[in-house]
């Protein structure tokens, strides 16, 4: 785990001090909100339908059991016991009293925490694979790099208002679980010719109302070079960039407007001044950086327990099964603890939950957690010997379901439940279907599949990448559901194809069961999920399925 | 030709806790929207929009939004509005809390 500098402790503690003083002189009437709404929101704090909100960051989805502990706290004291992770590996507090908020940011550097650039024309929180440093199919450990980044990003006085906002996704793994193909800047960890670890540098994703997919800039960037190759393309985008018109001004458009190949001449031309500029990479700096991440002193034991409780507890075989993954130590496993029990909201855990994750992480994890951008929390690395006890733990609090991967374990943003752009709910559409599946026991048949929901165009919900997307709508005053096909977040990523007219708030779960018994029926085999079949065999039979009275017309 | 003027309500968020208000005709900002005032008058809906934006120590965003007479009661049109009558729907969180 990084620890702060003397420089990043000073820094924060300065902003939390400002911050708290433009509060006073709120609320005191010398500043006007129109005056005020910018500080707050470079510092987290929007203002949504029923309250405050403050975004509070998790660089790269990393930390360890002080500072879940404390968001815990923050919880109880500041909001009304529970917390909700987004699919920008943030957590958002929905309820915070605005005088208040200062001691609640307070509390966030105490931990080295901040809500620093979660919001606002600025380069954001930086994500990435939240198994890294844990994942057996990883190349390298992408977490010094990006924490590399967020000392560049963080305060960069020439970034600070750029055209849009602007989000960096990192992996160092050739299996992306960070999304980074819809991202303004997906950094993919691979090797040269001579086998050095490099980044294949990717533009111009992104998702929203002009979805798109990343567009590959550079084949292979040395590390060395990545900063000076960064600032590079942010100020091509700077200057280039569109600022005449909001929806158009994110670097996708830029990219897509120009062209990759003249985006990448304007970027290389840059990139020799700017790497002068910045000189000779810093070894000792990013030694010391890496060396904070340096794997935890694994231990070794039999695994015998192990393998035994699978075989004489089914539930937690079936644990094992869906939220086990491959760690690189063969010892190890990565747990992925669902947040998506059938009925509950996505992403919310309880303070409860948070301490539980807390004291297991510093029982049996080597002290770290992650957040996914699937709004889930990750152990990184649990020795097989205590997951039969890890399990046992999570499930007497509600966090032990098996459902990773599966119909219910589904992205969704808060919607019109909380945020003051949707235009449709997302929450009940994802506890009616997670519910109605697990009811029919039909999840595990289903196999892997991933439902994602956005309560409106901005797409925070991921929905163009789900395999079943859902946007949620306002068509003449109704909530309406629009559902795309065969989107993919991966290294394959693809944009969902709209299947057709979108569904009342009634139809859509009736439409839902619809497109799985479809599926179910035409897969070749209950190996081939539902993503695979999609692409056997295009949208028509599922859209057969979504709109049965159209091909009854159609006879 | 101007459109014809739809009834409103004017509502707000309150600064400190950033609850859902609404302007009630004794001039009080209250959270049940039963009881906020019913404007049919254009104008007048427009002067208490001014007056509420000049009240900016105690109140964020405030606006104008659409409503009707039910049983003498004002209610909202549009389904954002009526979730912010009541609160979210997965917790009782919100306004339904004190109901």
């Amino acid at each position: 785990m990084y620890s702060y500098s003397q420089f990043d402790k000073d820094f924060v503690q300065t902003r939390v001090d400002q911050f708290r003083a433009q509060v006073e002189r709120r609320i005191d009437g010398s500043l006007t909100e129109e005056e005020f709404r910018p500080l707050r929101l470079m510092n987290g704090l929007y203002l949504q339908l029923h309250a405050y909100m403050l975004r509070v960051a998790i660089p790269y989805g990393t930390l360890n059991s002080a500072k879940m502990r404390q968001l815990a706290m923050i919880a109880d004291k500041f909001d009304k016991g529970y917390g909700h992770f987004t699919t920008r590996q943030n957590i958002q507090y929905n309820w915070p009293k605005l005088n208040e908020v200062p001691d609640i940011l307070q509390a966030l550097a105490d931990v080295e925490m901040h809500a620093i650039q979660t919001s606002g024309n600025c380069v954001r929180n930086v994500t990435a694979d939240h198994f890294a440093g844990a994942a057996a199919d990883e190349i390298e450990d992408p977490r010094p790099t990006a924490e590399l980044l967020r000392q560049w990003s963080t305060d960069h006085p020439e970034f600070a208002f750029l055209g849009r906002k602007f989000k960096i996704a990192i992996t160092g793994s050739p299996n992306d679980r960070a999304v980074t193909k819809a991202h303004d800047i997906g950094l993919r960890m691979v090797r040269n010719d001579a086998g050095e670890p490099g980044f294949e540098v990717i533009v111009g994703g992104g998702l929203g109302r002009t979805p798109m997919i990343g567009k590959v800039l550079r084949e292979f960037l040395p590390r060395e070079d990545l900063l000076p190759y960064v600032e590079s393309i942010l100020q091509v985008y700077n200057i280039l960039g569109r600022r005449d018109n909001k929806y158009k001004a994110r670097i996708k458009i830029t990219v897509h407007e120009n062209g990759i190949e003249k985006i990448r001449e304007l970027v290389e031309e840059r990139f020799v001044l700017q790497r002068a500029a910045f000189g000779e990479f810093n070894h000792a700096l990013f030694n010391d950086i890496e060396a904070a991440f340096a794997p935890p002193p694994y231990i070794s034991a039999s695994t015998d327990a192990f393998e035994a409780a699978k075989s004489s507890d089914p539930a937690f075989r079936s644990f094992v099964d869906t939220n086990l993954s491959a760690h690189k130590n063969d010892e190890y496993a990565i747990v992925s603890i669902s947040i998506k029990k059938q009925g509950d909201t996505p992403g919310d855990a309880t303070s409860e939950q948070m301490r539980v994750m807390a004291d297991l992480a510093q029982k049996f994890g080597h002290d770290e957690l992650r957040i996914s951008h699937e709004q889930n929390v990750i152990l990184p690395h649990v020795h097989k010997s205590h997951l039969h006890e890890v399990y046992k733990t999570l499930q007497a609090v509600g966090l032990g379901t098996a459902n990773i991967g599966l119909i219910s374990d589904i992205i969704a943003c808060p919607g019109m439940d909380y945020c003051a752009l949707a235009t449709a709910r997302s929450i009940p559409v994802a506890q009616e279907i997670a519910t109605r599946f697990d009811e029919l026991k039909l999840e595990h048949e289903i196999g892997a599949l991933k439902i994602k929901i956005s309560g409106c165009i901005n797409a925070c919900g991921h929905h163009h990448v789900g395999h079943i997307g859902i946007l949620g709508l306002d068509r003449a005053g109704v909530e309406n559901y629009q559902i795309t096909l065969g989107g993919d977040g991966t290294e394959t990523a693809a944009i969902g194809e709209r299947a057709g007219p979108g569904f009342s708030a009634d139809e859509l779960l009736p439409a839902i069961e619809r497109l799985i018994y479809g599926y179910l029926e035409i897969r070749a085999d209950e190996h081939e999920t539902f993503l695979q079949t999609y692409q056997r065999l295009g949208a028509e039979p599922f859209k057969a399925a979504l709109y049965p009275e159209t091909k009854i017309a159609a006879e | 030709m101007a459109r014809p003027f739809k009834p409103k309500v004017l509502t707000a968020n309150r600064l400190i806790e950033g609850d859902v208000v609404y302007y009630a005709a004794n001039g009080e900002w209250v959270s049940a929207h039963e009881n906020a005032m019913f404007i049919e008058d254009e104008a007048e809906a427009n002067d208490l929009l001014a007056q509420a934006n000049a009240q900016s120590y105690l109140l964020v965003g405030p606006y104008l939004a659409d409503a009707v007479l039910e049983r003498g009661k004002p209610v909202p049109t549009h389904f954002r509005e009526a979730f912010r009558t009541r609160g979210p729907s997965n917790y009782d969180h919100g306004k339904q809390a004190e109901a």
